[in-house]
């Protein structure tokens, strides 16, 4: 299990993956929107998207998990 | 004189230099650490002179050699050093009362020659069994910790973090200027997994209660993480390249180098869309001599890049913003970070150039509750104080506070040059638009309001143009890209001979 984290406080302004679909290492997955800049977050490992835990327009806080990966 | 004397002193030498039991030694090279006399081979230049004092500490007792501490003074890149050492083959490298003693002597030795002081720390930490003769007196432990204070600013304190640096031993490296810690091996902490679990009940591991990894990357205790002992010994050669022997000198300069061939130019490297992030050190790569850069603190506050370089063969040092990295804002441990380095370059004169692509302090709940206003504003005193030259480029953008953190105009920079590419305000186009008519907006009819928004936006835009901030003098000048680096050599050359007092008092108040 690996987890995509918000790597500071902001709005989730695209989910750019749906549940189950499968990602490489490095992908980005989201993009956050904070201080008038866009923040993509990418995956850490290959693996299959197994949840997703936001919706664009969210406010999530630093370290909030955002989706979790399964390893493939 | 009889030969027996002779023979008996070089047979007491040898038995001395050769420190502890054969059992500590082995149990050194399982943790592939080298013994203390193999270190002080490495840190200083071979087959130069050195002295040692206190070779004979407490050599009435059996098994104490040195009394666990080697001081001595020797050469570094051909400048004069003081160094102590701990022996960790000596009872773990604790303290008594003889090694405390000879690490403030060699404190003394480094104040009188105005000298750099290096601590290589290996130490279990007090020897309890001892502490009414090392712990509480006026030559007690307590004194190397005062001598630190007091030569801070005055000569570079370098250390390296070998073993452990346990309890009171734990101040060295904390007031040292750089601290570089071997992975795996080095640790500090006030109290041990065990203690603490003793005391307040929490189990943990001792890598994640005080581990290299962690304090480089998380407390900020830690400047660099040395992959092993050898390279943490080459990365202490390498820093103290960049400074003078003491405070009232300057690093020399060296023969100036090109940039690094085959690397992206500047106009290749920032982006024109401002809310997207680029990678600063890719720009700072493109203006500085080649393989001249040494970061300090390079995984703890990422949003921010402290460190030192060559430009043009001068010692400079770097402080620019990551938008890769949390868009590049500042927050608290940034801006703990950022005014450290100021402080470290301003006190050994090492001029500052600030590489300005900032959206401003973070905002929100999470940092005002941990204080993102004092931790501000510590950067920006820092920053003010400082009277090494001080050059503020603004490559992309500089928002609000900001703009002062970076040495913006009112903080007095030598200069203050922009990119073409630059904006400057006290927010960007989106936020500003929708600070002022955010009532407007909202009486607006759905269809009128991005036509709106767009005028005030492109009006916000006009306002805030660069050449009208050069027309105004809020700027000194805009540079282009590709005439960046040149304009810093010669800048560089021409601030030289600065002198400036910042302010007659004792000292200030610091926003700590």
């Amino acid at each position: 299990m690996n987890k995509v984290e918000a790597s500071m406080a902001g709005t989730v302004w695209k989910v750019l993956v749906s549940e189950g679909d499968v990602v490489d290492s490095g992908q980005d997955v989201i993009i956050l929107e904070s201080m008038k800049m866009e923040i993509p977050l990418s995956a850490e490992i290959d693996g299959k998207v197994s949840k997703i835990m936001v919706n664009e327009g969210d406010f999530v806080a630093e370290g909030d998990v955002l989706l979790e990966l399964v390893g493939m | 004189m009889n030969d027996q004397w002779t023979k008996e002193l070089k047979e007491r030498v040898q038995k001395i230099q050769a420190g502890g039991a054969t059992k500590y030694h082995e149990k050194n090279a399982e943790q592939n650490k080298l013994f203390v006399r193999d270190r002080l081979e490495l840190l200083l230049d071979s087959g130069t002179i050195r002295v040692e004092d206190g070779l004979f500490a407490n050599c009435m007792e059996e098994g104490l050699p040195a009394d666990g501490v080697i001081t001595v003074t020797g050469k570094m890149n051909g400048q004069t050093v003081c160094v102590m050492a701990n022996d960790s083959t000596v009872k773990a490298g604790s303290w008594g009362s003889r090694t405390v003693e000879k690490i403030i002597r060699i404190q003394e030795t480094a104040q009188k020659l105005k000298v750099p002081m290096l601590y290589l720390v290996d130490s279990a930490g007090a020897r309890i069994t001892d502490q009414l003769e090392m712990f509480p007196n006026r030559r007690g432990a307590g004194r190397i910790f005062y001598n630190q204070v007091k030569m801070s600013g005055m000569v570079p304190q370098v250390c390296i973090l070998f073993g452990p640096s346990a309890a009171g031993g734990a101040y060295i490296p904390a007031f040292c200027d750089i601290v570089i810690m071997v992975d795996k091996n080095a640790s500090m902490y006030l109290a041990s997994p065990r203690m603490a679990e003793m005391v307040i009940g929490q189990k943990v591991t001792l890598e994640e209660m005080g581990g290299a990894r962690m304090h480089c990357s998380v407390s900020g205790c830690g400047d660099v993480l040395a992959k092993n002992e050898e390279e943490a010994i080459e990365m202490a050669r390498r820093y103290l390249s960049y400074f003078p022997a003491n405070y009232k000198q300057k690093t020399s300069k060296i023969e100036a180098k090109s940039i690094q061939a085959g690397i992206r130019s500047i106009e290749e490297v920032v982006p024109d869309n401002q809310n997207v992030a680029f990678d600063m050190k890719e720009m700072i790569r493109a203006l500085i001599d080649e393989n001249s850069f040494f970061e300090m603190k390079e995984l703890f506050a990422k949003e921010i890049i402290t460190g030192f370089a060559r430009l043009d063969g001068r010692a400079v040092g770097i402080i620019a913003n990551q938008s890769k990295m949390k868009t590049g804002s500042l927050f608290v441990d940034s801006a703990d970070k950022s005014a450290r380095f100021i402080t470290l370059c301003d006190a050994f004169n090492i001029p500052l150039i600030f590489l300005s692509d900032i959206p401003g302090f973070m905002i929100g709940t999470q940092v005002e509750r941990s204080g993102i206003i004092r931790h501000g504003a510590k950067m920006i005193a820092a920053m003010s104080e400082a009277t090494v030259p001080k050059i503020s480029i603004i490559v992309r953008k500089a928002y609000g506070a900001g703009l002062y953190a970076m040495a913006g105009p009112a903080f007095e920079p030598d200069c203050c040059l922009a990119l073409p590419t630059a904006k400057i305000a006290v927010m960007g186009p989106e936020a500003a638009v929708n600070a002022v008519y955010s009532n407007k907006i909202a009486q607006l009819e759905e269809s009128e309001r991005n036509e709106f928004i767009q005028q005030k936006r492109e009006e916000y835009q006009e306002d805030i143009n660069l050449y009208r901030l050069a027309s105004e003098l809020i700027i000194d000048g805009i540079i282009a890209p590709n005439r960046l680096r040149d304009e810093l050599k010669e800048r560089l050359e021409l601030y030289e001979s600065k002198e400036m007092i910042f302010s007659e008092r004792k000292h200030p108040v610091y926003p700590v």
